[in-house]
């Protein structure tokens, strides 16, 4: 029997969750998408996903050599940003780009500012936004494979008539490699809601305000409105980008604000914006309100009172 | 600070002092002229000559400005620098006057010229005064032009408005835009604290005692620290 006494700080009882287990949670939840982006897109929409993982993981491995840190790849959440980085751009991006957005995420967003749990900004949004405003790169989307390009507009491009629901549902329409397969992305939704990983509340909240508003902007059609939340990015963001733990409120009420603040700000952007994609900067900006949010719904702890020391 | 030797106040202003990447002065200049080497290159030379210049002629007078009205001083001696080298500039390198602009007759205003005056000048000898002169302007010359590469290579693809052969599908234009300028900054700011790291002085070293609003400072976070020193 080991007699010696061990003092840590608490929690004391641990629930034999850990980051890795969480982080390779969310990469199966992610596979479905992957899946039907390589469907979709073909192959070389697998190469770009692979390579944002290859580089961001290999930057992280990198960076933690270089100032004599822990390493830190071992949870695996710098794959989750690379394989999110990956579904969020389009197949036919330059594979040098990927390069360039992957030591972004990484270095710049993740690693300058202390690493896992430290960043201020989710990594793989905040690499999507960059290289949307540096390469443009959302600008020339690539369309799937079986889709006939003549249509040309996307669906936040043109009107979002040109599709049938359908369509959009199952992801014949052009964009990122995994935003567009609502089918995988619900998919990994309901995986991690029964592995409670992630709660409904931010998804929830987020895509619903923006089903409700843009049910009023597209002059009360249901349909029309349904597009608009099949369209554009706002499922892969809802599910995967803005429930992230470090960049997103901890409490439930904390997270229906988030929720809400990012639904309006998607539709603010998509209906009167310059940019043509709303979610990521919705996304990135509720993450840089999310601990003034955390500070307003914080939890009343009972029993305490008066003077704090 | 005080009886530090010359080559100490020289060499300080370059890295250990930075005036744009340490002291985090004259941030608008350093934004906005470092899209092209050249531009940048110039703005630098033009802010070290009235920084010497100011430096040198504050220090001869700082026994005779009252103290009430030094900040007015001390912009009317800069401002006449300014002018001279607007002139000079306007005169013999019309292009980089061009390019310029309204930045160049700012370097009236730029914090680091006022700062300097305020900080050093008005309470040291002239020869340090132009020594710490010469020391800030070629920290500012030097990160100016760290930008510059930084941006207008990787950016524009062109060094000093030459193209360079086989960079151009790899440009990010993003760098040569105002957010960009702001990231390089903080990459920058970010290095030189790394290799700096425990030879930077305590803010309070000059903070406080520079501190045009010290008087009206309430944080007491300075004069705390300050009243310690």
């Amino acid at each position: 029997m080991n007699t010696t006494l061990k003092l840590a700080v608490s929690p004391h009882i641990h629930s034999g969750r850990s980051t890795a287990g969480i982080m390779r949670d969310v990469l199966i939840a992610l596979l479905p998408a992957t899946a039907a982006g390589t469907i979709l897109f073909g192959w070389r929409a697998l190469l770009v996903v692979s390579l944002c993982t290859a580089c961001c993981v290999g930057f992280e491995l990198l960076f933690n050599l270089i100032t004599k840190q822990d390493l830190t790849v071992g949870d695996l959440s710098a794959a989750v940003t690379g394989v999110l980085l990956g579904l969020n751009l389009p197949a036919n991006v330059p594979l040098w780009q990927c390069v360039v957005g992957s030591l972004f995420a990484i270095i710049v967003v993740k690693c300058l500012f202390g690493g896992i749990g430290c960043n201020l900004v989710n990594p793989a949004i905040t690499a999507r936004v960059f290289m949307l405003v540096a390469f443009g790169s959302m600008a020339t989307q690539a369309f799937p494979t079986m889709v006939d390009a003549v249509s040309g507009a996307t669906p936040l491009g043109g009107s979002v008539t040109d599709f049938s629901l359908t369509d959009l549902f199952l992801g014949l329409r052009g964009g990122a490699i995994g935003e567009t397969c609502a089918l995988a992305l619900l998919i990994g939704f309901v995986y991690l809601l029964v592995r409670r990983v992630i709660t409904w509340h931010v998804p929830v909240t987020f895509v619903g305000t923006v089903y409700i508003l843009s049910f009023f902007f597209e002059g009360m059609d249901f349909d029309h409105a349904l597009a608009m939340i099949l369209s554009g990015g706002l499922l892969l963001g809802a599910i995967f980008m803005a429930t992230d733990y470090v960049t997103s409120p901890s409490t439930a009420a904390g997270k229906i604000i988030f929720g809400l603040g990012a639904g309006l700000i998607t539709v603010l952007i998509r209906y009167f914006g310059v940019y043509p994609e709303g979610v990521s900067f919705a996304i990135l900006l509720m993450n840089i309100l999310t601990p003034y949010i955390d500070a307003w719904t914080k939890h009343k702890v009972f029993g305490v009172g008066g003077k704090k020391a | 600070m005080k009886n530090n030797g010359n080559m100490t106040t020289l060499l300080k202003g370059i890295l250990v002092e930075n005036p744009v990447l340490v002291l985090i002065l004259g941030t608008c200049p350093t934004l906005a002229t470092t899209t092209n080497v050249a531009g940048a290159f110039g703005m630098g030379i033009a802010a070290l000559v009235v920084l010497v210049c100011s430096n040198i002629l504050i220090s001869l007078l700082r026994k005779i400005i009252p103290d009430n009205v030094r900040i007015p001083c001390y912009i009317v001696i800069i401002a006449g620098f300014v002018t001279m080298v607007q002139m000079i500039v306007q005169a013999f390198f019309p292009a980089l006057y061009e390019m310029l602009g309204v930045y160049l007759a700012l370097i009236t205003v730029n914090c680091i010229i006022l700062g300097r005056a305020e900080m050093f000048a008005s309470k040291n000898s002239v020869g340090k005064s132009a020594l710490d002169g010469i020391g800030m302007g070629l920290g500012f010359t030097l990160a100016l032009c760290a930008m510059a590469v930084i941006r207008e290579v990787f950016g524009n693809a062109s060094f000093a408005g030459m193209p360079i052969p086989f960079f151009e599908p790899f440009k990010i234009a993003f760098l040569v835009k105002a957010p960009g300028g702001m990231l390089v900054y903080g990459l920058l700011i970010a290095l030189v604290s790394a290799v700096t790291r425990g030879k930077a002085p305590a803010k309070t070293e000059f903070s406080c005692e520079g501190c045009p609003s010290a008087g009206n400072c309430h944080t007491g976070l300075c004069q705390a620290k300050g009243e310690e020193l």
